[in-house]
């Protein structure tokens, strides 16, 4: 179209916001980049710089070259941010396993994997650079691409917001990259899962509330008179996350152009807050919001109804009504007082069957349909994601018993527990899903390749299983070394000789890491491919045409 | 809605709730039972567990949290444990402490206990640094074979263990050698030269001639501490340089990097951290490691 059309519509006022927000960056970055405190705040303060001045050129050539009336058309769904989220999830998971593994063989080999020169490849800067590719990036990017997918089907809708979902996309792309930088840099808070400084949190504040905003406006938008259980559960994830996230990380800079900054809370409030925070980033990033993708992918993959929508009901709501108390369960035996750790322990215990109710849900699902275990190893995927959820949901409730705590904490046993919600649960979940919205966005009739579905289940589920069962023997190991007593009364082993005796299962350990990783990089192959439209040899006789593009009000 | 008959699904004759999303579809299957009785009883423990122990904030009038009719508290339990172990460490510490090691050594139960109590505070105070088993480490002396720097006797053992070495306490083991480089007390080729005799003299490959011309060096410079035979005086912590034991190495970088300046290595007082039993049981247990004289 003529340009000059274009530019008396307008821009329209999504972009026009998002425009003004990146300027405010910015003005932030230069000024930061100019009056740095300290060297590393200012390579942060550089990087917003370019991100924001990068990304408003962008925009305007976008602007420039888009034609207005196809911007964000209501007759289709929004489908673009979707596949981007879909690529991002991918290569953040490969980056995050990646570094799992490297630490992993800090662990097992800590004289070969030692660069004292290179201080950012020191274990303690790389743990959080895993742990937070891991959940924030993989996961994260998997949940926003997911409810973006979702909740555009289930409401017959095209999202709302205009330019605000990509925003929410490439803004959580920055928050992540700075996060990362960071960790290298040294820059952290010291609080668990919420390292950032405070800059960085502020800005996955403005990203986080509008994400809110489209996924909330989206829904009101909808063209079904009910709201799908998906969305119920992708709406209490990104809610309490908002909440959590805030409240962790009050905090008073020391400086407006300098990384460090103090927290609001000290001492054992500070530790209860930290860890309301973190055990509900699992209840809520964790499993809600996967469960949410379940919700979605399982029927529809297997093509059949929700088990019962009664115990999803009850289900949902015990699970977020109990979630939230479980936090002290951490903090067993600590200066937390007594009662405190009382009601982390009930609460975890109670929570043991509102979380099994979404296994039961995403299992029974499957009634009817359970040829489809043979016969799609997506499918395979998705349930097996359910079951490592069940076996994970009723370890954490034996876990935060005090008594089993005693043992437990600390340990690897806690290594390996989280590693089976986050590699079997999230991870198997995440990659069903994935399978599904590569072959769905880029309208494909089938996956390049089932027989590549089936190489990366077989090769991470043996990577999970040596992951975990190496952790169970070396923690307990451990946590029985730890108590020993020897006849006299005086402790049996000194700390070194409990971690020389966990050799031979870090070992093990990391080459279930490294399967795991081998799996990722199959299944990158086989969605690249699939995107791209490859169809294997054996199938090129018979092409059958694509789907024609869904719209939203058919 | 209501006036139309529920849908049901054909595979299962269930139900279903009459939305549909997408194609999904949902069945209005009711709770699994058992799923309702272990949820119900995992309430029920929960309760029981709060009427047991202390559990929720108090009311406005009680005193901070309900207590529980057990009355247990993790705090009073803790303080009861080790006051009961400090008891138990009392008799022992008592009988430790009031015989001298070489007596101790002769009892076999009381030395039986010494080295248990050795060993385990050794793994958790001393292996940091001197390696488990005592094989040491570069700048952190062996203790597992007979080369002493202030003495191999129990006695000596147990005053370095007291006072350490530079540790600022008063009794410590303080003796530092010269910086010969650093305070221009030598030139560079003297030093070179005693690197070549201490190299000679430890039976390494050294140039004959410049050991020769540092003699006169060694012997206006160092033989007051190291001896006229260069074996060192364990009175001064000097060590013997004619041995192939090297605590900071024995290859001429390193060599003349010490004579250069001192190291300083320091070793904790742990009279200061341990109570006299376990500073007695140390000794012992490190007397028995291999080299105790």
């Amino acid at each position: 179209m003529a340009a000059g059309v274009s530019r008396a519509q307008g821009a329209d006022p999504s972009t026009l916001t998002v425009g003004l927000i990146l300027l405010v960056v910015l003005v932030f970055g230069i000024s930061g980049a100019a009056n740095a405190v300290d060297p590393r705040f200012g390579a942060h303060a550089w990087m917003l710089t370019i991100a924001a001045f990068a990304w408003l050129a962008g925009l305007l050539i976008w602007h420039e070259e888009s034609e207005p009336g196809q911007r964000f058309d209501k007759t289709y769904y929004e489908e673009g941010v979707v596949k981007a989220g879909v690529i991002a999830t991918t290569l953040w998971g490969i980056a995050g396993f990646l570094v799992g593994l490297i630490i992993a063989l800090q662990l097992t080999f800590p004289n070969l994997f030692y660069f004292p020169d290179w201080g950012w490849t020191n274990f303690g800067r790389m743990r959080p650079l895993h742990t937070s590719a891991v959940i924030f990036a993989f996961g994260g990017n998997a949940l926003i691409a997911t409810s973006f997918y979702v909740v555009q089907r289930t409401c017959r809708t095209r999202l709302a917001g205009g330019m605000w979902p990509w925003f929410v996309f490439w803004g959580y792309q920055l928050f992540i990259v700075l996060a990362g930088t960071g960790y290298l840099m040294g820059i952290s808070q010291s609080k668990e899962y919420a390292e950032p400084e405070w800059y960085a949190d502020l800005w996955l504040t403005i990203v986080w509330v509008a994400y809110l905003a489209v996924f909330v406006a989206t829904l009101l938008r909808r063209k079904e008179k009910h709201i799908y259980v998906a969305n119920w559960f992708y709406l209490a994830f990104i809610v309490t996350i908002a909440m959590l996230h805030i409240v962790n990380n009050i905090s008073l800079p020391a400086s407006v152009f300098g990384a460090k900054s103090y927290s609001l809370f000290s001492g054992v409030q500070s530790a209860l807050i930290q860890w309301w925070y973190g055990h509900n980033a699992v209840g809520f990033f964790l499993t809600a919001g996967f469960l949410a993708i379940m919700y979605y992918f399982i029927p529809k993959r297997v093509e059949r109804p929700v088990w019962s929508y009664r115990l999803s009901i009850v289900h949902f709501w015990s699970l977020i009504f109990i979630y939230i108390w479980a936090g002290p369960h951490h903090l067993h035996y600590t200066a937390l007082p007594q009662w405190a750790q009382t009601l982390g322990m009930t609460f975890s215990i109670m929570l043991w069957m509102p979380s099994w109710g979404g296994m039961i849900n995403g299992l029974m699902t499957l009634s009817g349909a359970w040829d489809k275990l043979r016969t799609d190893p997506v499918v395979r995927m998705l349930v097996v994601s359910v079951a490592f959820y069940g076996m994970a949901t009723f370890e954490g409730p034996a876990m935060s018993i005090r008594e089993v705590n005693a043992l437990s904490h600390y340990t690897d046993w806690g290594i390996g527990h989280v590693h089976s919600g986050a590699l079997g649960w999230v991870g198997f979940v995440t990659f069903g899903a994935l399978y599904c919205l590569t072959q769905w966005v880029w309208k494909r009739q089938k996956l390049y390749s089932n027989a590549l579905v089936e190489w990366h289940f077989w090769i991470a589920t043996l990577g999970i299983v040596l992951y975990i069962t190496s952790m169970w023997v070396s923690g307990i190991m451990e946590g029985l070394m730890w108590r020993a007593y020897n006849e006299f009364g005086f402790l049996s082993y000194s700390f070194i000789e409990t971690v020389s005796a966990k050799h031979i299962s870090y070992i093990i350990r990391a080459l279930g890491g490294g399967l795991y990783l081998i799996g990722a990089l199959i299944m990158a192959y086989n969605l690249f491919r699939t995107a791209r439209g490859d169809v294997p040899a054996e199938d090129r006789k018979n092409v059958p045409a694509a789907p024609a593009n869904l719209q939203p009000a058919e | 809605m209501t006036d139309r008959l529920p849908e049901i699904d054909t595979h299962s004759g269930v139900e279903t709730t009459g939305h549909e999303w997408d194609g999904i579809k949902e069945l209005n299957n009711p709770l699994p039972r058992w799923w309702r009785f272990v949820f119900w009883a995992s309430v029920v423990v929960a309760v029981i567990y709060w009427i047991l122990m202390p559990a929720w904030p108090a009311l406005p009038g009680m005193q901070g949290h309900t207590t529980g009719v057990l009355g247990q508290s993790d705090r009073a339990d803790v303080a009861g444990e080790v006051s009961a172990a400090r008891a138990a460490r009392a008799a022992l510490g008592a009988k430790l402490a009031a015989q001298d090691a070489a007596s101790i050594l002769k009892d076999p139960e009381l030395s039986q206990l010494a080295l248990g109590l050795g060993e385990s505070a050794f793994g958790d105070n001393c292996a940091t640094c001197h390696g488990a088993g005592g094989r040491g480490a570069k700048g952190y002396p062996q203790l597992s074979d007979d080369v002493w720097l202030w003495g191999g006797s129990l006695d000596a053992i147990e005053q370095t263990v007291k006072f350490g070495i530079r540790s600022g306490h008063a009794q410590a083991h303080v003796k530092d050698m010269p910086a010969f480089g650093r305070d221009d007390f030598l030139t560079a080729a003297q030093i070179d030269d005693l690197v070549q005799l201490v190299r000679q003299a430890s039976h390494q490959t050294a140039d004959a001639t410049a050991a020769i011309r540092a003699r006169p060096v060694y012997d206006a410079n160092c033989a007051s501490c190291h001896g006229d035979d260069m074996r060192g005086d364990r009175t001064q912590g000097a060590p013997n340089l004619t041995d192939e034991e090297w605590l900071y190495g024995g290859d001429a970088p390193s060599i003349r990097r010490t004579i250069f300046g001192p190291r300083g290595g320091v070793m904790p007082a742990w009279t200061d951290r341990l109570d006299p039993a376990t500073v007695r049981a140390l000794a012992i247990y490190v007397h028995s490691m291999g080299g105790g004289e």
